[in-house]
């Protein structure tokens, strides 16, 4: 172990605004690109299941005999 | 003999790059704990640059990264045009957003890095200037897809871009050398044993694996996503979203 202290290695000897700021952003961009393709990835598959069934129920009013009139 | 066209195919390849993901993630994190535990942890303090060298440990597998992904991305991009298959623009594609990220990264570290050694966040040297342009060339890759709406015309015209950019990689690599700028040498080289201690060049190298394997994690995703969009007519995507109904 390099430090002494927690307060030693948060200082990073007086260098901390810019390892910590670097760090912080890598950490950042590298937890929001994976989360934000987990949110799009959700939504497109919920998407494209909905084309498919609008699909679906669009061939199925397509092929079906057209209703008979009933008298009663 | 392997069928390698077999995992061109979008069908095939949707699975078998869906399994292999996870394996990825734990590698990526495996990896980063360990680069950044020598990094952060163990590693003693640089005799020039004190504390703030640590930055090494973020900024060069960024760096390198970004640069590499252009590699690969280009790779695909000339495959694409050469034999026309499906996977390569979609792979071309999927990987340029995390390029994207990482010459971002790259540039972001070495401003904080410049300003204490440097006294400046940013020069136009020969080093700096062609990473920017590297970033803009992402970014105009992106763009111009985004802007074309056949995706076959939209992997055309990104794989032209992408070839003629390339030769801004080997400039960014060798501008260390060719010009005289404010940016330092090759901390590690093929071709001379490496100048930096033992354990820092560990460090870094970790640091890199982590990127490497977080970059074939997200590009995997990302290529899974265009598959289903690009292919939502066909029947393996209707068979496979309608299993989950």
């Amino acid at each position: 172990m390099h430090w002494n202290s927690l307060t030693d290695f948060l200082a990073m000897g007086s260098h901390a605004l810019y390892v910590w700021g670097s760090v912080a952003m890598m950490v950042l961009l590298m937890l929001a690109e994976p989360l934000l393709l987990r949110h799009s990835r959700k939504k497109l598959i919920t998407r494209l299941k909905r084309q498919h069934r609008a699909e679906r129920s669009e061939a199925r009013r397509d092929h079906s005999p057209t209703p008979r009139r009933s008298n009663a | 003999m392997i069928n390698w066209f077999r995992y061109a195919s979008p069908q095939t390849f949707y699975p078998l790059a869906g399994r292999m993901i996870p394996y990825f993630w734990m590698l990526a994190t495996i990896f980063a704990i360990a680069g950044l535990t020598i990094g952060f942890l163990i590693a003693p303090t640089d005799a020039q640059q004190g504390e703030g060298y640590r930055i090494i440990f973020l900024h060069v597998p960024a760096s390198w990264m970004s640069m590499f992904i252009y590699l690969v991305m280009a790779f695909w991009a000339a495959m694409g045009l050469a034999f026309n298959t499906r996977l390569s623009g979609m792979m071309a594609s999927a990987l340029a957003p995390t390029g994207a990220l990482f010459a971002f990264l790259s540039l972001w570290t070495g401003a904080l890095w410049g300003k204490p050694m440097w006294g400046t966040w940013w020069v136009w040297d020969a080093r700096l200037t062609s990473e920017l342009i590297l970033l803009f060339l992402y970014i105009g890759f992106i763009a111009l897809q985004a802007a074309i709406d056949d995706p076959r015309r939209a992997d055309k015209a990104g794989a032209i871009l992408a070839l003629v950019g390339v030769v801004n990689i080997p400039i960014i690599y060798f501008s260390v050398k060719w010009w005289n700028t404010l940016h330092q040498g090759a901390s590690v080289s093929l071709t001379r044993a490496p100048s930096m201690a033992a354990l820092m060049l560990w460090g870094m190298l970790l640091c890199a694996l982590a990127c490497w394997m977080y970059s074939i994690a997200v590009a995997l995703t990302r290529v899974r996503m265009i598959m289903l969009e690009r292919e939502r007519h066909t029947d393996w995507v209707r068979a496979l979203l309608g299993e989950k109904e």
